[in-house]
């Protein structure tokens, strides 16, 4: 219940355009670097470099235009719990995949 | 004997005039109902058609086996017949039959709250429900799928011409209905909680459905994603799991287990809390160790996640990944011997008294206990070589999912059922039907455990005569199964017109479902109540009764 009081009780946070505009910028320029970075020959890390620019325009995106940043604790706790199933499902994988061929060389 | 049932007097008790059944008339007042309850109960209705579909078909799975030769059926229509079953029982029975029911039903009332937080996002789950079994039934009369109930690659991708497609965007559907129930549910419970409600002072019904929507939430989409990738592998060639295409054909069993390992836990963890009420209500005393059954509840929910590679040791996994994932299997043990222990401690010293739901929760609890003991010897990486893919393994999971969830399911259906119709049930044949459920599970899945050890392969039509004894014994056990599971089917319909009024509270239970009126009304609550109490306090109850003598007098 007492969630339930500070929930209605809550003043929404007010985020001012200046913010909205540096972020959509941000994400502009790492397009931008994105394309530009493809034109690198880096043989496998061309995709590890896209990959990462994504992820930290995700980040930005779940940040400050989806309000977690100004949300509550649970909203957070709400947005790791996808994350961390995520890196569960990635990681446990990978310890497949990177010790399959162990012993066999 | 002793029983702990008190009836209203039979002559003078009427069923409340105004409650949810009667509240609105009409078929559109169902099928556009936003009421929790309503929900629930199509959902019933639905759930028990598709079950006694799947059920035909496992007859039909048992009748083949009688014979040593594949004489009843075709080889290729006994691969069907068994993929539909899976399918069937698994996505369109086991993991809605106790959430979207009893769940829906009891949750808001349990917390205190006048409906789900959604209550249309839960009809539309409904009605994803019915256009995956719609579906599902589509492509199983069109010539049906052969895949069994896992889609593996290659043999789904490249190798086979059923209907892979349907049935998968069929499982596709059925899974968003599964996530918007679960949605609905975290959120509730933690937003409309009542007064006093504290995380504490919540039946472990609720806990144990917390934990089965977080693995709904998080879990299917996985299922989802590998399904989308197996159609568009058969219809445009991505190759992800092409070998030929630089994919790989495991990686398929590693999305699909990430979430069908969970799904086992989405199914069991509510009749855990099915089985957590019932034993509390009939041995009159607090769950011992309330909050440890609770947390293992969530420890379930977060280990499941970590062991699904135990399903793929002999598909060509790596060895040593093998080993990491055979260790954390075994930890999944804990929290569920937690479970079985503390209900045992519940009853120790209790007044227990037999009506059906507790014969019902007696079942759940010794078959699960050796469904989750052969879970390890499967868990367990060296002897998981010589028994899966034999019958060790569909004894073992028919152990907990039939044996564990359908008692549990049962159970709940007996217990609740009194507060969603307002009637009892007839209760010497339902002991009857509990007992004869119970004999003929043994009968049906025992002998597989044999025929497993000695090595006979599961998904065949036929077997060496040398196994013919024991699945006759089987065949025979499911013939009693069956009578089992239509006893019910009849009495509860004929118990709508003809079962005794059954009062707010027959069972004398603590929650607060029990303390409003049998039907409830439709905004559950007539004043939204405020909760001193603990859950499971049998002397608070005692308070409000002699409260209620006083004030009469």
């Amino acid at each position: 219940m007492s969630e339930l009081e500070t929930h209605h009780g809550e003043e929404p946070h007010i985020v001012s355009p200046k913010i909205y505009v540096l972020i959509a910028a941000t994400l502009l320029i790492c397009t931008a670097l994105t394309v530009a970075a493809s034109y690198l020959e880096l043989g496998p890390w061309n995709a590890v470099v896209a990959l990462g620019i994504a992820v930290f325009k995700a980040t930005l995106v779940v940040l400050f235009f989806m309000h977690i940043k100004y949300s509550s604790k649970l909203m957070k706790l709400t947005v790791f719990a996808g994350l961390f199933t995520f890196l569960a499902l990635v990681g446990m994988s990978m310890s497949d995949y990177i010790s399959r061929a162990w012993g066999s060389f | 004997m002793s029983s702990i049932v008190s009836l209203p007097d039979q002559t003078t008790a009427r069923i409340p005039k105004r409650n949810y059944l009667t509240n609105e008339n009409g078929i559109l007042s169902w099928l556009l109902t936003g009421d929790h309850k309503r929900i629930a109960m199509l959902y019933l209705i639905s759930i028990t058609f598709f079950f006694f579909i799947g059920g035909a078909l496992a007859g039909l799975i048992r009748l083949e086996l009688l014979t040593p030769q594949s004489d009843l059926m075709a080889t290729d229509t006994y691969n069907k017949v068994f993929s539909m079953h899976g399918i069937i029982m698994i996505f369109l029975f086991l993991v809605p039959s106790v959430p979207a029911t009893l769940g829906n039903f009891l949750i808001p009332i349990m917390v205190g709250a006048k409906d789900l937080a959604f209550p249309k996002i839960n009809l539309l789950s409904w009605y994803l429900y019915l256009a995956g079994g719609s579906l599902t039934l589509w492509a199983m009369i069109n010539g049906g799928v052969d895949t069994g109930w896992t889609f593996t690659t290659p043999l789904s991708t490249h190798y086979v011409n059923t209907n892979v497609v349907t049935t998968g965007l069929a499982i596709f559907v059925a899974g968003f209905s599964s996530i918007f129930t679960g949605l609905n549910f975290i959120v509730t419970i933690h937003r409309m909680r009542a007064p006093g409600m504290t995380w504490f002072k919540l039946p472990l019904f609720v806990w144990s459905h917390y934990a089965a929507s977080i693995l709904m939430v998080l879990g299917t989409p996985v299922l989802a994603i590998a399904i989308v990738l197996v159609l568009l592998e058969r219809t445009i060639g991505i190759g992800v799991f092409d070998p030929t295409k630089g994919g790989d054909p495991i990686l398929f069993q590693h999305l699909f287990w990430f979430y069908s390992h969970p799904a086992v836990y989405i199914m069991i963890l509510p009749g855990m809390g099915v089985i957590s009420e019932v034993i509390s209500t009939f041995s009159r005393k607090r769950v011992f160790g309330y909050s440890a059954v609770a947390f293992s509840s969530v420890a379930i929910a977060v280990f499941g996640f970590f062991v699904w590679e135990h399903h793929m040791f002999i598909m060509g996994v790596s060895n040593y990944s093998t080993l990491v994932f055979s260790l954390l299997t075994m930890l999944v043990a804990v929290p569920s011997s937690i479970k079985i222990f503390n209900w045992a401690f519940t009853l120790y010293k209790g007044s227990i008294t037999f009506e059906t739901p507790m014969l019902y929760a007696f079942g759940f609890m010794g078959l699960f206990t050796i469904g989750g003991l052969t879970g390890v010897f499967l868990g367990a990486s060296g002897t998981d070589i010589h028994l899966t893919e034999t019958y060790f393994i569909v004894a073992h999971f028919h152990f907990v999912m039939v044996g564990g969830m359908l008692m549990a399911f049962l159970a709940g259906i007996h217990f609740w059922w009194p507060k969603m119709t307002g009637r009892m049930y007839p209760e010497k044949i339902s002991q009857l039907a509990a007992v004869v459920t119970f004999i003929g599970f043994n009968f049906t899945f025992f002998p597989q455990f044999l025929l497993g050890m000695l090595g006979m392969p599961r998904r065949y039509a036929a077997y060496p005569p040398e196994f013919q004894v024991l699945n006759v014994f089987s065949t025979a056990g499911a013939t009693i199964l069956g009578v089992g599971y239509l006893l019910p089917m009849i009495y509860l319909v004929w118990s709508l017109k003809y079962g005794k009024i059954a009062g707010a509270n027959p069972w004398q239970a603590t929650g607060l479902e029990w303390q409003i009126q049998s039907p409830p009304l439709t905004e559950n609550f007539v004043e939204i109540p405020v909760v001193t109490q603990d859950a499971y306090d049998y002397e608070w109850l005692e308070r409000q009764k002699e409260h209620e003598v006083t004030q009469v007098g």
